[in-house]
């Protein structure tokens, strides 16, 4: 499970870590700035609406014509913006025809973007509609609510997409401050795989950042802590379906915890039809098309989640399996078989991870960005070999206390009112 | 500015069994792993009302066991090999899939050759069953208000032919479908001779032939049998359907227009010229209707343009805008007047080129994950345009002309082929979202 990263900075300070994968003649990059919606601070959205404006002007180059440049190419450019990071996204055919420019105009956008108050307007419009949209939506709707639950007073409790009160209040000049800050050569992570030499990775790496001064690393997060109590958060909202997420906070990146942890949660309710939930839930009672259990990080803290969405006659059943099964995990531990089942499936689905150039381009931005071991890979499925039923039970009631999660019900009033 | 394109990716090689099982095989060896799909030629557009959703429910009863490997068994040995399995129903096929390390294909062969004669569909499974799908249903189509608008546009837009009914099926049709008519539903479809499986990955095409002869090699079964489709009326005529919503925040504006698809289209270049004329309107945020609409005139907030060719029966060319008010009528008019455009007028050399280059880009991008590669053989197969129809991709897009590109629109982007659906808060005087 040999990754070989190759790392290096450039001259303003971005790090930079590439894999050479040949075979297809294009380039998978992304350039993750650490100025997620972590950085909001009064302004929830104002993370975003930042990123989302970086490919809308320059100086010398209008919103269409940027697009033109590099549509001409064929590339492919998406903006990401999550608690975390700032990410932008580039797909590339690798010949130099094509990458010189594309990587060339890019670099001149997030080293040059001017946000335009025409563009800031019709980009504050598309937002706020995204907003209206998100709340017809109970999957949205309870993704905001838990998180909101359970990082409370935390940066990470605030949506990246912002409100629309706080859109309403960012002006031009805020964008450009913040852009000013955090868009620098050391807050920035640059990951690159695919069709390209490591000489030709450098000269690229050089070009997408040659816009951005040095400047400073934004500083660290503080760590989220674990809500005082066990509390329950309804969201009424007109459905056939309730949607029920519980958990709480978890480990932040690079915890030694993590591998334990994360097959705990695998035997719970990792992917597939096997886990303790999928089993549970959808083969033995039809509850529920789909019932997981989610282990997530971040560089300030992680989350634990379970989630499903069954009809509203059958919610306090659902609640009563889920919270069952995890009170068994940590009273009993897994049976050898689960156990045996979950690493088996982690460890046999690792090369799956790294297959495509995206998801290698994934999981290496990840390394990257968190300053993780280049060899995490290989780590983590040592530790998985090594790691017996006790390890990961003891683990499991180390980092999950039912005591301290959230309950998070999206449905009607009258369902998500009568449990508990 | 030239599109330079490296040397293409591996070729795809076939067989075919004796019992009529087809076996495609595209190599790719930039990771040690393989896709395994395989696709029945049955699907939503094969079903008639009283058994609508019965291909989606029966893909379900697949994951319930037969007497060698029974419920949960399945699903076990796959995880233990650490493979990711799942299906998936369309309007023209069904599909199993495993992802795994190449050198394990031998159990997913196993296990779906197994299924494919063995089923064993129980009375009791089915009810359980009954219930997800229908939490299924639930989930994607009855709680969104997007989800109750698609299902009452593609009624409106597709009356009269196999693609008017959902793919999940109608709730009243879903609770009625029985053991037997599932039975019946399996033994008809699942045949040998009626399916293609597609391997691709790190695996050698001589090698995964032999293996498919071991697997499948034994199984019998009847001849492929025919969907019987409705005769579709040409033109269609214009067609409007207009659904308020009360939990709907947003006014959505759609124009489709019936076009032919990969499988339909008279010559292939006209499927060609309607992924080009697609990507001209829109391809991203240089595209003309985001130029004129969103970044210009401003009457719509998100605005894009899409052409599917993968299908058996005939297409749909769509515009979709989501409008920043419930005044549709003006947005309405711009569209049908970009549409109109088309025709009018040959495309610059600049949006030609931009439309080139980004198709074959995406081309090469979709390739990068293995599964990908798959669908695509699998898809073409399904709808019967046949696998080897983008081998010559980069080539057909430098041949289609403008002069092409114009008379397609003309033919096809017309009103008598189109139908409209707006989707919109109840409240009409809701201005600004």
């Amino acid at each position: 499970m040999e990754l070989s990263i190759q790392h290096w900075c450039t001259d303003n300070g971005a790090r930079v870590f590439f894999v050479a994968r040949r075979g297809l003649p294009t380039v998978d990059s992304r350039i993750a700035f650490n100025a997620g919606s972590a950085r909001d601070n009064t302004l929830p959205g104002l993370a975003r609406m930042t990123s989302n404006l970086l490919l809308e002007g320059t100086a010398e180059q209008t919103a269409g014509e940027i697009s033109q440049a590099l549509e001409q190419h064929g590339a492919r450019v998406e903006m990401r913006c999550g608690r975390d990071t700032a990410d932008v996204n580039i797909r590339c055919l690798s010949h130099q025809t094509h990458l010189g420019p594309v990587f060339q105009t890019i670099g001149e956008c997030i080293g040059g973007a001017v946000f335009p108050s025409d563009s800031v307007d019709r980009i504050r419009q598309r937002m706020i509609a995204g907003l209206a949209q998100e709340s017809t939506a109970p999957m949205e709707k309870i993704e905001k609510g838990f998180t909101e639950a359970i990082f409370r007073d935390h940066p990470y409790a605030t949506s990246p997409g912002g409100e629309s009160d706080s859109l309403q209040a960012i002006d031009p000049q805020r964008l450009r401050s913040f852009h000013g800050r955090y868009y620098v050569g050391a807050n920035t992570t640059v990951t690159l795989v695919g069709d390209l030499s490591r000489a030709q990775a450098e000269r690229t790496a050089e070009q997408l950042v040659a816009g951005l001064p040095v400047g400073e690393r934004a500083s660290a997060l503080t760590p989220v802590n674990p809500p005082s109590g066990r509390l329950v958060s309804r969201l009424p909202f007109e459905a056939e379906q309730t949607h029920v997420s519980i958990g709480g906070v978890s480990l932040p990146y690079g915890h030694e915890d993590h591998p334990a942890l994360h097959l705990g949660c695998h035997i719970l309710g990792g992917g597939g039809l096997t886990s303790i939930l999928a089993r549970r839930m959808r083969r033995e009672r039809g509850l529920s098309y789909s019932s997981a259990c989610k282990l997530t990080a971040g560089a300030a803290g992680g989350r634990f989640q379970m989630k499903t969405h069954v009809r509203n006659e059958a919610l306090s059943e659902a609640l009563s399996v889920l919270r069952a099964s995890l009170r068994e995990l940590l009273d009993q531990g897994a049976d050898t078989n689960a156990l045996e089942l979950a690493r088996e499936n982690l460890l046999g689905s690792l090369p799956l991870q790294l297959a495509s150039n995206r998801d290698l381009l994934e999981r290496v931005a990840t390394i990257g960005f968190h300053g993780l071991p280049l060899d995490d890979v290989q780590r983590f499925s040592e530790k998985l070999q090594q790691l017996d039923g006790e390890e990961v039970r003891a683990a499991m009631r180390r980092h999950l206390d039912p005591d301290l999660m959230a309950t998070v019900l999206v449905g009607p009033e009258l369902a998500i009112s009568r449990v508990e | 500015m030239s599109t330079t394109i490296a040397p293409s990716t591996e070729t795809i090689e076939s067989a075919v069994l004796d019992n009529g099982l087809r076996v495609f095989v595209k190599p790719d060896r930039r990771a040690p792993i393989a896709v395994s799909q395989i696709w029945y030629r049955v699907g939503s557009s094969y079903e008639q009302r009283g058994l609508t959703g019965i291909s989606h429910l029966l893909e379900h009863m697949m994951f319930k066991g037969t007497a060698r490997y029974p419920e949960g068994a399945f699903s076990e040995i796959v995880s233990r090999q650490g493979s990711r399995e799942n299906a998936f129903t369309g309007r023209d096929f069904t599909a199993y899939f495993e992802i795994l390390a190449a050198d394990r294909l031998p159990v997913a062969f196993e296990l779906e050759a197994d299924r494919m004669a063995n089923l064993d569909i129980r009375a009791e499974a089915l009810e359980t069953e009954r219930e997800v799908v229908l939490e299924e249903r639930r989930l994607r189509t009855d709680d969104r208000p997007e989800g109750r608008f698609l299902e009452r546009y593609a009624a409106v837009a597709e009356a009269g032919t196999a693609y008017a009914h959902p793919i999940i099926g109608w709730a009243d049709d879903i609770n009625a479908i029985d053991e037997d008519d599932l039975r019946r539903w399996y033994q008809q479809w699942y045949a040998p001779a009626n399916a293609n499986l597609v391997v691709a990955g790190a695996v050698d095409p001589s090698e995964v032939f032999e293996l498919a002869e071991a697997h499948f090699g034994i199984l019998q079964g009847p001849q492929a049998a025919q969907p019987c489709d409705p005769r579709a009326l040409v033109p269609p005529g214009e067609r409007r359907v207009v659904y308020r919503d009360a939990q709907s925040r947003l006014t959505h504006l759609r124009i489709g227009y019936r076009v032919p698809s990969f499988a339909t289209a008279e010559t292939e270049d006209d499927a060609y010229a309607l992924m080009m004329l697609a990507t001209i309107l829109d391809g991203g945020e240089g595209g003309r209707l985001t130029e004129a609409l969103v970044r210009g005139s401003r009457q719509a907030t998100v605005i894009n343009a899409s052409y599917n060719g993968m299908t058996r029966l005939d297409a749909e060319f769509t515009c979709h805008a989501v409008c920043p008010n419930t005044q549709t009528e003006t947005l309405e008019q711009s569209l049908r007047s970009q549409i109109a455009r088309l025709a009018a007028e040959p495309v610059s050399e600049n949006e030609l080129r931009r439309a080139r280059s980004q198709l074959i880009a995406d081309h090469f991008f979709s390739a990068d994950d293995v599964f990908n590669q798959a669908m695509q053989i699998g898809q073409l197969e399904a709808i019967g345009a046949g696998w080897a129809t983008f081998s010559a991709f980069e080539h057909k897009l430098q041949s289609i002309t403008q002069g092409r590109l114009q008379a397609v629109a003309e033919r096809y982007l017309k009103a008598e082929n189109s139908v409209v659906g707006i989707l919109s808060p109840i409240e009409s005087d809701v201005k600004a979202v």
